[in-house]
Parts: C-alpha cells; structure tokens; sequence
C-alpha cells in the first residue's frame, strides 16, 4: 500500500488529532500541590526553629523530615495518587526525590537485595544525582574563582 | 489445502474450527464493560503467586486449562501450543505452559500475538499436520509498568494517549472438526513504521499496519466491504481508532458503523480513568475469547475479522532514537 503522507506529514496530522493534556488545570493543581508539600516544610522548618535549633540545622532536619515524609507515603502506596494529582508539583520537592528512590527499591525487592534493591534503587534518581553533583561541582569551582 | 490467494492472504479451505475458548482476566477488565463475558476474574493481581511475572504466568496457566476443560480433550489431544506475551524472553508463556509437556513455539508480535499465534494454529490444522493446537497470549499491567515504563509506586502523570495494558489472558483451540466459528482466512501483515517515537502514543503508530493488513484483505479477497459483521482491531485505543478509520477511508475502505477496537471495549474509559483504552497481547486475546467467540457461537455475530496490532520496539530500542515498527494480522472468523 502507498502511504499517502511522508512520516514527517502522518505525525503531524496524527498529532493535530490526539488529545490534548489539560494543561491549565495541570498547572494549577502542579501549584496547589507543590505549594502545600513546601507549606507543610515550612509549618516543620518552624516548628524545629521553636525548639531552639540554629537556621542550618532545622533546614537540614526539615529536609529529613520530608523525606521521611515521601518515602512513607510511597511505601503505603499514596505518593503515586499524589504524583498523579499534583505532577510536577508533586515531583520536584524532596518528597518526589524520595518516591522515586523508594518506588523501585519496592518494586525489585523480588530482584533480591544486591541486583534488585541495590542495583536499581537509583533507576530514576541516579541521573539527577550524577548531573546534580556535577553541576555543583562546576558552580563551585566557579564561585571559588571568582569569590 | 489453503489457496494463496495474494502477498499477505491464504484462504484456508478446510475452514479450522474454534473448538473452544477462554480468557480469565484482572479486577479492572472484570469490572468494564465486558466483565460478564469473561470465564474468571481474578481480584489479586498477584494470582496467590509471589511475583507478578509468576501471576502473569498462572493466568496463562489457568487459561490453557480453562481451554482444554470447555473442549472436553486432555493435554494429550493438543500437537502443539502456540503463545506468547510482552514480557523479556516470553516467560509469562514459557513458564506458563512448562508443565504441559505438549510441543510448543514461542511467539513475540507484541500485542499482536494473538492474531500471530491464530493464524499459526489455523494453518497447522490446515496443513494437517495437527488435529488441535492452541494458540494463547497473556499480559499484566504491572508487569508490564515494570518492564516498559515506570515502577507501580512511582508519582508520574499519564499522557492522555496512553494505554492501559490489560492483565489477563485469553486462548483458544483450533482443530480439525466441529461446529463452532471457523477460521476461513488469514492476512499476514508486514512491518509499517511511519516514524512515531512516543511509546505513550502506540494508537497512532500501530494505525497504519492496521489500516495495510484490512486494505490488503480487501484488495487480496475481493470480498466485499459489508462482508463482515464486525472488524475489530486490537489495541488501537480511542485515538488510534480515529486515525486508523481515517486512513481506511483514504483507501476507499469505509468501515464506520461496523468497526470497533478491543481496547476501546474493553473499559470504560470516563470511569476507569484508562485514557484512550486497553492495550497488551492479553486486550484483543480476551475480547476474543470472552467476548467475540461468545457473540459469534450465539450467532449474534456471523462474520468478523479480528486484526490484532503491535508495536514490535523495546525500551532499548527507543533510548537508542529508533522509531516504533508496528505490525497487524487479520483473521477472518465465521459462523457456516
């Protein structure tokens, strides 16, 4: 059979025809999401200012706590409705770094420990951390040199 | 002995019968549209196995011997069990079938295999060279999450033309005799690949091999466009469907009215929340051995061509920039 369109032609035709993601609605609740998971950092952030702790310390312990907080709720299988709803709002905070370590350690728990756990535990991570690492390498070389 | 009949059509003139047929399938096939037209519904998604490949493999299991139970035959009546599914190395099949001790061949069409493995058996029986052969495919969406996409718990959106892949499996057998649907013609299809690279997108890069394998039908039989009751094809989904129509109609196939898509029938999609519908080895499988052959040995539907799609790419082969290769095969089933 001739096909009637270049492969250039059929995808744009085809993707003229798809349906479309909600964009603003996406957006929106991106926003709601992402700004209640930082919300309830900042009500934890406060609350560990209250007890005493220096402005260093209570971020760092804030951050653990919401990583706590991801890796909990993705081990009683609601990070992944809440992934659903908020999307990268609900992605981008530490609570989304840590369901997305905590996801596949789950997932290949039946891999064994080492090649399942172990091996893929940074199957969505690991980029992020090797380019992150590296980028702020690159920015601390460059602030060392211009400081 | 068939007749070829043009590059992609053999006329089977024996007509193989459909002895018997059988799809068990998970909670959510169980609670769409078609749910009272399965044979088991199984809530667990692990089937009581440990894993999800070892549950995928026990539908397959339970499918066969479901098969074998509504024909009345033991596992030594079978000459030869022809499945597949999505998973690496075909396992779900293997492993499913381990214990049978009946010869076998693995097949890999992707979500296309049942039509593959049918048209297979069909022409054993045809040949002669078997009295029964089974022809059978399964698949489970988190085997198949785990395999092609993401992990279960992990908090992505989905695309609105993404599909759902459907857990469970359906099989049928064909055999010399009988009076049940008979298999009268098979179109092979070959590879179409228009260049779609979005794996959340296979309706629109499977059309096309539909769209080629029905208009090679059509062309190779001379039959005529209102011949069948029913055209189904596989996993198009909502948007694939759309598009597949369109290019039918391109080449002076008009279908409307008489064409539908196991993955749009499959679910419900406003309340199952499954985006343009069903897809896997296992969507069209159990259509068929649920509802279709339900539908044509009550004689509600006479003739149907069931046209089974896939998209024969792997992850690899996407992070690698390849585009996705699809592929459909017909065949036409009827009541005489």
């Amino acid at each position: 059979m001739e096909q009637k369109r270049t492969k250039e032609e059929y995808k744009k035709w085809s993707q003229k025809q798809a349906p479309k993601s909600p964009k603003i609605k996406r957006i929106l609740m991106a926003f709601l999401v992402g700004g209640a998971i930082c919300t309830i950092g900042q009500v934890i952030q406060n609350a560990l200012l209250g007890t005493g702790l220096d402005e260093k310390s209570a971020g760092a312990a804030t951050t653990l706590f919401m990583i706590f907080i991801g890796a909990f709720l993705t081990g009683i299988n609601v990070y992944d409705d809440i992934g659903r709803v908020g999307g990268a709002g609900a992605s981008i905070p530490v609570t989304g770094f840590a369901n997305s370590i905590v996801s596949p350690a789950m997932e290949y728990k039946k891999e064994g420990y080492v090649m399942g756990v172990g091996a893929r535990m940074f199957l969505i991570a690991g980029p992020v951390l090797v380019y992150g690492i590296i980028t702020s390498i690159v920015v601390g070389i460059i602030y060392y040199i211009i400081k | 002995m068939g007749t070829r009949l043009g590059k992609h059509t053999v006329r089977l003139d024996s007509k193989p019968v459909i002895q018997s047929w059988a799809a068990i399938v998970g909670a959510k096939e169980g609670h769409g549209p078609l749910g009272s037209y399965f044979d088991e519904i199984i809530e667990d998604e692990y089937f009581g196995e440990e894993t999800f490949e070892k549950g995928e493999s026990k539908f397959l299991r339970e499918t066969f011997g479901k098969i074998l139970s509504k024909g009345e035959v033991s596992t030594g009546d079978i000459q030869y069990i022809f499945a597949g599914d999505l998973l690496n190395q075909c396992i779900a099949a293997s492993f499913g079938i381990r214990e049978t001790e009946i010869p076998f061949y693995g097949l890999y069409g992707a979500c296309s295999t049942m039509a593959e493995s049918l048209s297979l058996g069909s022409f054993m029986v045809e040949g002669g060279f078997a009295e029964r052969a089974v022809c059978i495919t399964s698949s489970h969406f988190c085997s198949a999450e785990k395999q092609f996409r993401y992990p279960l718990e992990f908090g992505n959106q989905r695309t609105p033309t993404s599909q759902w892949t459907v857990t469970g499996s359906g099989g049928v057998m064909v055999g010399k005799a009988g009076d049940g649907p008979r298999v009268t013609h098979v179109t092979t299809g070959k590879i179409v690949d228009m260049g779609i690279t979005d794996a959340n997108d296979m309706g629109t890069a499977m059309a096309p091999a539909a769209c080629d394998t029905i208009t090679a039908h059509f062309r190779e039989t001379n039959l005529p466009l209102n011949y069948y009751d029913l055209i189904v094809t596989g996993d198009l989904g909502w948007h694939g469907k759309n598009i597949c129509l369109q290019l039918l109609e391109e080449n002076g196939i008009s279908v409307r009215g008489f064409y539908e898509d196991c993955g749009v029938m499959i679910y419900d999609q406003q309340i199952q929340k499954t985006d343009c519908g069903g897809s896997g080895c296992a969507c069209s499988a159990t259509v068929l051995g649920g509802y279709l052959l339900d539908k044509l040995s009550k004689r509600e539907l006479n003739k149907i061509l069931f046209v089974a799609t896939g998209a024969l790419h792997s992850p690899l082969s996407l992070q690698q920039g390849e585009s996705i290769p699809a592929i459909a095969h017909a065949v036409s089933i009827e009541m005489i």
